[in-house]
Parts: structure tokens; sequence; C-alpha cells
């Protein structure tokens, strides 16, 4: 029995949104590795940067980096950066309700009930 | 009954319906993962100054991991890519290496989170805290009625805030600690019930670690006997191959913000 055979034909899908050099393919997932290297070394070594530097800020650049990876890996790697229109428009709700998840937390931050005192 | 639409795009959307189906998923992962990172937010910022813990996880640990995910989101795709060319071969060989990476990932997890079951902090009666991984404890060990001894690699601090900050500390020296049950006022370790950085810790790496999990699942029924799909219908195929690695690059996303806010910040 083989499982393994080669149907080259065959396996075209119809709707060929996406079309494959498998060699080209190898070669820029292996950019998108190192790329990916390259943004981990840089969020620890901006981790480590010494203590003159805020939190705040090291933190915002890190999560700076952090979001430049994950363009990369949602744009290149799931292809967002050549969809189609329903899935942009999947995403640009998300994207709303996720903001307003965010704004309701922050707004929560400061909501403290009647007579609260701090200490 | 046929199910339409899983190879050609429906007219209404341009996508076939898995993969309009999988993307809605996403989006409700995106709400729950969300809805997490806001709580870690809010419990971060509202932490009182010097009691937030900072390197407290293997920061080469959690690098090996996002490496590992990252190579695995990589065969993923060229699994998928091999499938869009007809070479089935080498879809084996990339799917059989996206497993092996989640296996990876999963074991290095369980280390690190076996690493935190056996950390101990005991504060003992005189005001000081005894802080370090059990070596032992005595047969006769029974904290409720205080006899026996418990051993520690780790040290002893006055002040408990020196136990938060490990980042900033140069030169811990660490040693064997054995303390009396007697002595004990109080003895935890580090589960998610110690405080509240180690509760969302292991709630956001305990969820992603069961995404992981169930990716890993699919992706071995699709390399193990989903694979007889190949012969019959290999578009078809293809098409589950790209919606479960949508998904696998979700879990990948996901992690890709974990690993700074979690081991870093």
């Amino acid at each position: 029995m083989s499982d393994a055979h080669e149907t080259k034909s065959a396996a075209v899908p119809a709707h060929d949104d996406h079309p494959v050099d498998l060699n080209n393919y190898i070669r820029r997932c292996v950019y998108i590795f190192i790329s990916i290297l390259c943004a981990v070394a840089l969020m620890i070594w901006i981790s480590y940067l010494p203590a003159h530097y805020s939190w705040a800020m090291k933190s915002a650049l890190i999560l700076l980096v952090a979001a430049c990876n994950a363009f990369v890996v949602a744009g290149f790697l799931m292809h967002l950066i050549s969809e189609k229109k329903m899935i942009y428009t999947v995403l640009g709700f998300t994207v709303i309700f996720v903001l307003g998840l965010f704004w309701l937390t922050w707004y929560a931050m400061n909501d403290f009930p009647t007579g609260t005192t701090m200490h | 009954m046929e199910i339409p639409y899983t190879i050609q795009a429906r007219p209404d959307t341009g996508v076939y319906n898995a993969k309009l189906g999988i993307w809605l998923f996403l989006a409700s992962e995106v709400m729950l993962f969300g809805g997490l990172f806001s709580s870690y937010v809010l419990l971060r910022v509202g932490a009182e100054p010097g009691m937030w813990p900072h390197g407290w996880l293997d920061v080469r640990l959690g690098t090996a991991n996002t490496i590992i995910l990252a190579l695995s989101a990589i065969t993923t795709l060229l699994a998928w890519a091999a499938c869009k060319v007809g070479q089935f071969g080498k879809f084996k060989f990339f799917h059989a290496c996206t497993l092996l990476c989640a296996l990876a990932f999963l074991g290095i997890k369980s280390y690190e989170y076996h690493d935190k079951w056996i950390h101990y902090e005991i504060k003992l009666n005189d005001g000081t805290f005894a802080d370090g991984h059990l070596v032992e404890k005595s047969e006769d060990f029974d904290l409720a009625k205080k006899t026996g001894t418990v051993t520690l690699h780790g040290r002893i601090v006055n002040d408990e805030t020196l136990l938060y900050d490990l980042r900033s500390q140069k030169d811990i020296k660490l040693d064997e600690v054995t303390v009396k049950a007697a002595d004990i006022k109080q003895m935890e370790n580090y589960g998610p019930w110690h405080n509240t950085y180690l509760a969302i810790y292991f709630t956001m790496t305990g969820l992603h670690a069961l995404h992981i999990l169930g990716g890993s699942i699919v992706i071995g029924f699709l390399w193990g006997p989903g694979r007889k799909m190949w012969k019959t219908n290999p578009t078809q195929f293809t098409n589950r191959i790209e919606v479960s690695g949508l998904f696998w690059h979700f879990v990948d996303l996901v992690w890709i913000f974990l690993f700074p806010v979690l081991y870093l910040t």
C-alpha cells in the first residue's frame, strides 16, 4: 500500500487563491523564521536593559516588537496580506469588539463603589 | 447528502465554508484570550509597588518554547504547501515535524509547571521566609501536628519583597535549608493559589497548552487516519490542512504575546 503517491494534478484546488511554488515557499519560510528569531532576541535584549529605563518604556518597546512579530506571522503564515474581503470584515468586527473589551477593563479600573476609601 | 462548498468558494463569501468557519471561530478565540490579557493588565496595574514578581520564570525555557512553536508554524505552512503541489511525502514529513514540535512544547511546559509545583514559600514563626525547591520531607512530617522537618534548596530572607524581584538581585546564594514543622506558620507551593501572578500565569498558559493539545490531536488525526482522504479527495484534504494550520498559527500568535508579557515584562 502506498499512500505517499504523488498526485500533482489532482491536488490543486479549484479556487487557487494562494498559488504555491514549494521551493520558493521554503525560502520565504526561512526568512520568516529568521525574522521571528531576531524579534525574540530583540525582546529579550530590551527586557535586560539597565534599570534607568523605566518598566513602562521597556514594556511598550517589547510589546511593539511582539506586535511586529505577530504581523509577520498573521500576514505571511496566515496569508492575511492577501485574503478575501469577507475575512477582513470578520477581523474588523473582532478588532472593534476586542478594543471595546479592553476599554471596559480600563474603565473598570477607576470605577469604585460609592464610599470606597483609598489607603 | 453532499455538503456544499467544501472545495469551491461560496459565491457570496468568496471562500469555502470551512475557512469562513475557522475564521469565525478564531474571532471568538481572540475574544477569549483578549479577556484574559485584559484581566492580566488589570491585575498588573493594580498590584502594589514591588509586589509583582519579576524573574520567576526561566527566560531560557520560554525562549526555547517560542522558537519551537515558531518552527512548528513554519512546518505547518510547508505541509499545506506540499499538499497544494501534490507532494504527499513531503506533507507527511512536515506534519510529523509539527507534531514533534508540539510534543516538545508541552514537555517543556510540563517541566515548568513541575518546577513551580515543588517550589515552596514557608512563612516562619519568627517573621522570616524560607523559599526554595523541595528536597525532602521527613517521614514524620505533619504540618497540622507540627512534627518532622522539611528541607528546601533555597534561602531564608527577612523581607518577603525580596522574593518578588529576582531579576534585580545579583548573586543569590542558594543552599539546603531545613525547617522544623513546629517553626512553620504557613507553607504553600507556587501553585495558582499562591498569588495573582501565578493565578493568571497558570490560567493563561494552561488554556494555551490545552489549545496546543487540541491542535495536536487534530494534526495527528490528519497525519494518521485522516490522510485516507488524500486518495479520494485531495483538494478537500488540502483545505482541511489549511484550516487546521490557521488554528495552529493562531495558537502561535497567542504565544507571541504570552511570552513577553509573562516572562519579560
